[in-house]
């Protein structure tokens, strides 16, 4: 176990805790995770409002009501862009267990299975049509744009805080973003969870993820 | 509200998950320190509150105090007894750098653990890739058998054949350039004669060769 001798000899860093100790000016204190994850959430809510108010909710709760697996999905993908958020702020605070990464975990199987499943259904959500290739394109470059905000905001709200597992980190930022704006997409869907449409769904959030984690984790990795 | 709860909640299974594994971890140190009722723990918590409100005084016993755990969180990843040092100074400028990310009702051995155990990971990687390039040397000295250490003669003998060794490794292009203008010293105009390549060309590939080994001899350029 630990070694008496060794054990409490502050002597050799005397002279690095003198002068951290002459560094020393008091700082404030970071926010607890959910607070943080709270004001991300604010700034993805604006959003929906915005969003809400262009399109209106009806073409959304018209094609949840006509097919309840894209409603599932809807909640999944909510479910899944908070609690990632969650963890990823969590995981930015040192002592904080890894395990928190798992966190989103059910979240994100509920949204994957509701629309996988979606794919399995043979009549057409109301009021939508299978989208074509082209159509699916305009969904990538949605979700895609609308995540780099999300993660930049992200990042920044992380700046202060010390991932120790930057690149972990940088994953839950990914899927937080991406989840994100799946959700908000859902406001604007006009179209049925068909094959290629999760395929493409699949492929933003695949590579939203990736960028984060090349990128963010050397963003975030100086703390 | 009901948002709020649910975060508390979480938050308390959280904290009670580290403070119980820290009281594990402080033992040997709480049994040096048995007079105070509170736990060696809970006194670095509340020293880190009032260091985080300037309290210069606090702040160094607790860097101080802090030293142990290092130690023993950097022996437990495995770093060796004559790393440790780096370790505890790494340790110490990092809690200095992130301290507003420590939360006083939360455990602080957990908070500085966490730290201590990246900074040793660090420390272990870096020895690694040292190691991995010392190791490297020890194979071409095994592939060597002839080779008597003790003697300069086989050793700047050796350094020839590592030598040769990086040069075969090279592109085809730097490795005829190198060739043909360093090893059999022929002129540029010879050289180019001979790989029907133009002397600019040979130039550029030889300065390539010359950096590429450099590199490869003496680490980063």
């Amino acid at each position: 176990m630990e070694n008496p001798e060794t054990m409490s000899d502050p002597r050799p860093y005397e002279a690095l805790i003198d002068r951290l100790g002459t560094e020393l000016v008091p700082v404030r204190r970071l926010l607890p995770p959910w607070l943080r994850t709270a004001g991300w959430l604010l700034a993805v809510a604006a959003i929906a409002v915005l969003l809400l108010m262009h399109y209106g909710a009806d073409p959304m709760l018209r094609r949840w009501a006509g097919t309840p697996d894209l409603g599932w999905a809807g909640m999944g993908a909510v479910i899944t862009a908070i609690t990632a958020a969650w963890a990823a702020f969590a995981l930015g605070v040192p002592g904080r267990r890894a395990s928190w990464a798992w966190l989103p975990l059910p979240g994100a199987l509920l949204w994957i299975g509701a629309s996988g499943l979606g794919c399995l259904r043979t009549w057409v959500a109301p009021g939508t049509q299978v989208a074509s290739m082209h159509q699916s394109a305009d969904c990538l470059v949605f979700i895609i744009s609308f995540s780099i905000p999300l993660s930049a905001l992200l990042i920044v709200l992380l700046r202060r805080a010390c991932p120790l597992r930057p690149v972990l980190t940088a994953v839950l930022i990914g899927l937080a973003s991406a989840a994100a704006s799946a959700s908000l997409l859902e406001i604007c869907h006009s179209f049925d969870a068909a094959a290629t449409d999760l395929v493409t769904h699949a492929l933003a959030v695949a590579v939203v993820v990736a960028v984060n984690a090349a990128m963010g984790g050397r963003l975030l990795s100086k703390a | 509200m009901s948002q709020t709860l649910t975060a508390t909640g979480f938050m308390g299974l959280d904290s009670g998950l580290s403070r119980g594994m820290s009281l594990v971890r402080t033992v040997p140190v709480e049994s040096a320190a048995a007079s105070i009722s509170e736990t060696p723990d809970q006194r670095r918590a509340a020293w880190m509150a009032a260091a985080q409100a300037g309290d210069r005084r606090a702040y160094e016993k607790l860097l101080a105090d802090s030293v142990a755990l290092i130690r023993a969180a950097a022996r437990r990843q495995g770093v060796a007894q004559d790393h440790l040092d780096d370790v505890v100074q790494e340790t110490l400028i990092t809690v200095h750098r992130v301290r507003h990310t420590y939360d006083p009702t939360r455990s602080y051995d957990a908070w500085l653990t966490a730290i201590a155990n990246r900074r040793a990971i660090d420390a272990l990687r870096s020895r690694g890739r040292r190691d991995s390039r010392e190791l490297h040397d020890e194979f071409a000295l095994d592939s060597h058998p002839d080779a008597d250490d003790a003697s300069a003669a086989t050793e700047s003998g050796q350094r020839a054949q590592r030598l040769r060794e990086a040069i075969a490794e090279l592109p085809p292009g730097q490795r005829e350039a190198v060739e043909q203008l360093g090893l059999r010293e022929r002129s540029l105009s010879e050289a180019a004669e001979l790989t029907g390549r133009n002397t600019g060309a040979l130039k550029v590939n030889l300065h390539r060769a010359l950096k590429a080994l450099r590199e490869r001899f003496h680490g980063e350029p």
